[in-house]
């Protein structure tokens, strides 16, 4: 069965989509579309090394993603206005990693598969990585939900407690370096961030709990990675891009949904 | 005398070069209810956060009782919209809790039927009932409420406060508590400490009302609740305030 190259996307996109969407809720949940944007783009630096040093391209860009995404926690707990230091950050660990790719020669790699997802040419390994660092992710979430929920609506609730805020804050950071290393390869860098948010976002007008949107979006997120894939087969589209598509396609219908029921309701 | 909950020793927070708290010698004795009052900006919330460890003293410690168990009444939550919750679920965090008890929790607070209502859609006071009620669910040695009748009406607050003075009687637990609520907050209290960046002055309610101290903070006509909030001057170091109290302050300063 995993012999055909669309049954292997097929369950790629679907195991990206299981992991980030749960995921996606907290980034939505703390407004920190930003922090997913800084380390996915952190991760093409890691590629560049992972080529350079002939590593796994995982490890490079689960190492240098998880750099970032610690060091864009340590300046956020400075409740300072780090907007600027984030955007240098983030562009310029993408910058060095497109010129570092640019001087491997010898090497034939496609640049526009990092940064856009090659997720046609997943192979049995990759499935590998991708399912297991998604079954870790979900697992890191599960064990840690109530925690990360309760310092999620007010640190000072969850001290009192006895959660400390900011160990919830290093597992999230963990959890969002894993789904970055692992979604590189199925909807590449400069995309990870919408498979974490657009699910998230269209299942909020159907969910009345925390529990509930997760479920939700996890779903949506599997649709949009089915649907996408299936379509740009038939269209001959790039897949990450169309996947994304369809994930909007799905927030606009949500959205159009939340806007007629409040109608309804208020009318 | 049993050991205190929580007490702190010198304790003093800076932030960005200014002192927010200077050398707080505080401490709680289980069942106590001591309110903190003090006008805008003299620290009491700092103070709270340094207590829930949230913020780390430039100076002086703080100690716990081992295996005390707080409960937390903050101001307000910053629900986000995207984040939805229930009433029910909310009652159930961090430590999941049967529906049963829950309803029964809601039902203690004075708010039976909200259990499926969203957070976000509650009234202030039903909001502060759920805050409360939660807190209450964790069975807390120590409670600590910020502000914590902020946004309700005159009755609501003295409703609120009534309803606190009940939880200690049937849990026996310590309640600490933070406001700028004077006259509804203080007749409920054992002992007041009157905060401006230091401990201005400290006692039961009878005492620190009458402090010079106090009024110099408060406003010359304690008996009114208007008066109350007039705050006429932040602290300065004055002939009325600060480190140079009088003889007859002598009871009130401790």
């Amino acid at each position: 069965m995993l012999d055909d190259f669309m049954t292997r996307a097929a369950l790629a996109g679907i195991g990206t989509a299981l992991a980030a969407a749960p995921l996606g809720c907290f980034v939505v949940w703390r407004r920190m579309a930003y922090f997913g944007d800084a380390t996915a783009h952190a991760a093409i630096l890691g590629v560049a090394l992972s080529l350079a040093l002939s590593l796994p391209i995982f490890a490079g860009a689960l190492v240098v993603a998880l750099s970032m995404a610690t060091l864009v926690t340590a300046l956020s707990g400075q409740g300072r206005g780090v907007d600027t230091v984030l955007g240098v950050l983030a562009h310029s660990a993408l910058a060095f990693g497109l010129v570092g790719v640019s001087f491997l020669h010898g090497v034939r790699i496609d640049v526009m598969s990092f940064l856009f997802g090659d997720i046609l040419s997943v192979s049995r390994g990759d499935l590998g990585v991708i399912w297991g660092g998604a079954a870790l992710v979900l697992a890191l979430i599960a064990w840690r939900w109530s925690a990360l929920l309760t310092a999620t609506l007010d640190p000072d609730l969850a001290r009192a407690d006895g959660i400390d805020p900011r160990r919830e804050d290093l597992i999230l950071t963990l959890a969002l370096a894993i789904v970055v290393a692992v979604a590189i390869k199925v909807v590449g860098a400069l995309l990870i961030t919408a498979m974490l948010i657009i699910p998230a976002a269209s299942a909020r007008p159907f969910a009345r709990t925390p529990e509930a949107m997760a479920v939700i979006a996890a779903a949506l997120g599997m649709v949009a990675a089915f649907a996408g894939l299936r379509a740009s087969y038939a269209l001959d589209t790039p897949t990450g891009p169309t996947i994304v598509c369809a994930a909007a396609i799905l927030f606009a219908g949500s959205s159009i949904y939340a806007a007629i029921r409040g109608r309804l309701g208020n009318g | 005398m049993t050991a205190p909950l929580i007490e702190t020793r010198g304790l003093s927070v800076r932030r960005g070069g200014a002192v927010v708290l200077d050398k707080i010698d505080f401490s709680i004795a289980p069942g106590e209810i001591v309110t903190i009052v003090g006008p805008n900006g003299s620290g009491k919330s700092t103070f709270l956060r340094a207590l829930l460890g949230g913020i780390r003293p430039s100076a002086g410690r703080v100690t716990r009782r081992a295996g005390l168990r707080l409960g937390y009444v903050p101001q307000r939550l910053a629900l986000d919209a995207a984040l939805p919750i229930t009433a029910r679920r909310f009652l159930g965090l961090p430590r999941r809790v049967g529906p049963g008890a829950a309803e029964a929790a809601l039902a203690r607070a004075g708010v039976p039927e909200i259990g499926g209502h969203p957070m976000a859609g509650l009234s202030g006071g039903q909001f502060q009932r759920v805050l409360l009620a939660r807190a209450l669910l964790g069975r807390p040695d120590l409670l600590m409420l910020d502000e914590g009748a902020a946004g309700l009406d005159q009755p609501g607050a003295a409703a609120f406060y009534r309803r606190i003075e009940d939880v200690r009687r049937e849990t026996g637990c310590a309640v600490l508590m933070v406001s700028h609520d004077l006259h509804v907050v203080m007749s409920a209290s054992d002992r007041v400490i009157c905060l401006n960046g230091h401990v201005c002055c400290e006692g039961t309610p009878e005492v620190v009302a009458e402090a010079p101290v106090y009024r110099a903070l408060f406003g010359e006509g304690t008996q009114g609740a208007l008066a109350l909030y007039r705050h006429h001057h932040d602290h300065v170091h004055g002939a009325e305030c600060g480190h140079d109290h009088g003889p007859q302050d002598a009871k009130a300063d401790r």
